[in-house]
């Protein structure tokens, strides 16, 4: 027999918006779960105090440190890469084989895993080129692995300033640097840093590739070639070696909340931009 | 006045341009540099079809881990894909614009959400539930598979609402001008339309449950054995390089390496084939 239309019709918009709450009420459990064990134990103290006792008590400064500085030297080394790549695919070219090369390999680079960045930073950057576990180490590997998002993002938003600001700057008698510095830039601008956002949160989530490169040092960092770790590597060890569940659940709870205000600042910002575009 | 001349900048920027395939190709080249020769040394057959690994007595077949990869990543497109490609149609086709902009942002959080904190969820929520249900140790194949599915929803969600909206309005305008309902027109036309980039987001969900460690690591017990069960122990090809890299030292480093450098192929022939669908779709276009 068959089913009437109209009924599938209902069956279908019943399964597949079940599927989508589900979605959100995972998201939802997560954040919730975490920040409900977590919360308790953070504190401006937790936050600023030095850890003892291999973190199985005192706080996480000096990890909040090397979470800071690891994502902020990724930023700055993959960056002006990223940014010089996406205007140079954008406005310096028509599409042929070699941009065709160029968004493949951005392409593959953001598929390659984690742990095969960290393979690599640790046989490259650490052991080859001698900058042992580091700041230096850990913020070049990230630098690579952030590069496609970074691309990425700003590409799609120098794409989708008006082809008439070119025109009209053009017919200025501008030059295409002139151009891209003067109009099309500020214009992407929010679209741009976006992208840089979404990078510097890429980098505080990562693990594998930090625990491979930076090491997992609990000193406050003096240089750039010292080890340090960050929230989710410390949040790591101290739940898989069961050093301090309250510890852990204090550091998942401010990693969670790093991650939600820059991912929140990434979304409004991006918003905007489209906002104003239409 | 005049820091950058004209052609300088261009040529400065066509430099950066390569950034990207560059890094890629630095990343190939050292681990193959590290990993090939023990793979001609070893015997790559030996090498991957050898259930023994055994470092200290200098046996190193990585069947078990390959088996485990493949097990879970299957069970994680079990999961994934069809929650994923529902969630999708829902909120290309069905969903109010309000919806749409509460649901979306949430799903790209779910993308940000840490690895290690999936895995944590895996260990203290997801495992006791199947240990009490199902029995055996909990941390399996089958939390790896769940924990790796809700982990690949975001990248199946966005890239196939990308390809459903990419179908031309005028296809459905005509099909409900015909009579048919929304969900007729979206599994007879929209759906088939949209066949090659939905692919593309699977093959896509696909690399990345092979790829991921951290979570992994944490929920699926690793055992270095073929799983004969979902409930069964497994280590995968990501958790056995991060699981042992610390302390490795001669063959054993370079044989963690070798399964390095057999992750890097599998990730990559994966991509290619997902980047030739993308591209198709836009050809199309």
């Amino acid at each position: 027999m068959r089913i009437p239309p109209k009924y599938t019709q209902i069956g279908a918009i019943a399964i597949l918006g079940a599927a989508s709450v589900l979605t959100v009420a995972i998201l939802i459990f997560i954040i919730v779960f975490v920040l409900q064990k977590g919360l308790p134990i953070l504190s401006i103290n937790f936050l600023f105090t030095n850890p003892s006792d291999m973190g199985r008590s005192g706080g996480i400064l000096p990890i909040l440190i090397g979470t800071i500085l690891l994502p902020l030297l990724a930023i700055i080394i993959a960056a002006p890469l990223g940014i010089g790549t996406s205007v140079y695919l954008a406005e310096f070219t028509s599409e042929s084989r070699v941009t065709r090369l160029i968004r493949f390999g951005t392409d593959c680079l953001a598929g390659v895993p984690s742990i095969i960045f960290g393979l690599f930073g640790f046989i490259f950057f650490v052991t080859i080129l001698g900058m042992g576990w580091s700041i230096m180490s850990g913020g070049l590997s990230l630098a690579f692995m952030v590069l496609p998002t970074i691309i990425r993002t700003s590409e799609e938003a120098i794409r989708s300033v008006p082809k008439a600001y070119r025109e009209v700057s053009f017919s200025l008698g501008a030059t295409r640097w002139q151009t891209v510095r003067k109009v099309i830039l500020p214009n992407a601008l929010p679209g741009i840093v976006t992208g840089v956002i979404l990078g510097i949160g890429r980098s505080i989530e990562e693990t594998a590739v930090v625990i491979f490169t930076a090491g997992s040092s609990l000193l406050i960092p003096t240089s750039v070639f010292d080890s340090t770790r960050t929230m989710a590597v410390h949040f790591y060890i101290l739940a898989r070696e069961g050093l301090s569940m309250e510890n852990a659940y204090g550091t998942a709870a401010a990693l969670i909340i790093a991650v939600l205000i820059v991912n929140l600042s990434a979304y409004l910002l991006m918003h905007r931009f489209i906002a104003k575009r239409n | 006045m005049k820091i950058l001349s004209e052609k300088g900048v261009q040529r400065l920027l066509s430099v950066t341009a390569f950034s990207a395939i560059s890094a890629l190709a630095l990343i190939a080249l050292f681990i193959f540099i590290e990993g090939l020769p023990f793979l001609f040394k070893y015997g790559i057959k030996d090498f991957l079809l050898s259930s023994e690994w055994n470092p200290e007595a200098g046996k190193f077949g990585i069947y078990p881990m390959i088996a485990s990869s493949f097990w879970v990543m299957l069970g994680a497109m079990l999961v994934g894909a069809p929650l994923g490609i529902a969630g999708a149609i829902f909120l290309a086709e069905f969903a109010p614009k309000t919806v749409m902009h509460i649901v979306k942002p949430a799903i790209e959080l779910l993308a940000a959400v840490p690895s290690v904190i999936y895995g944590f969820i895996g260990v203290v929520v997801l495992a006791p539930i199947i240990r009490d249900v199902f029995g055996g140790p909990g941390l399996s194949v089958l939390a790896g598979a769940i924990i790796l599915g809700i982990m690949i929803l975001p990248t199946i969600i966005s890239i196939s609402i990308d390809s459903i909206l990419a179908v031309p309005t005028s296809f459905r305008e005509g099909s409900l001008a015909l009579g048919a309902t929304t969900w007729q027109t979206i599994h007879m036309l929209t759906f088939r339309a949209a066949k090659s980039g939905i692919i593309a987001s699977i093959i896509l969900g696909m690399g990345r449950a092979i790829g991921e460690t951290m979570a992994v690591i944490m929920v699926t017990g690793n055992a270095v054995k073929i799983p004969n069960s979902a409930l069964d122990s497994a280590r995968t090809l990501t958790a056995n390089i991060a699981l042992e890299m610390n302390y490795a030292t001669g063959m054993h480093r370079e044989a963690l390496f070798a399964t390095g450098v057999v992750l890097f192929i599998v990730i990559i022939f994966l991509n290619s084939i997902a980047s030739v669908a993308i591209r198709k779709k836009v050809i199309k276009k």
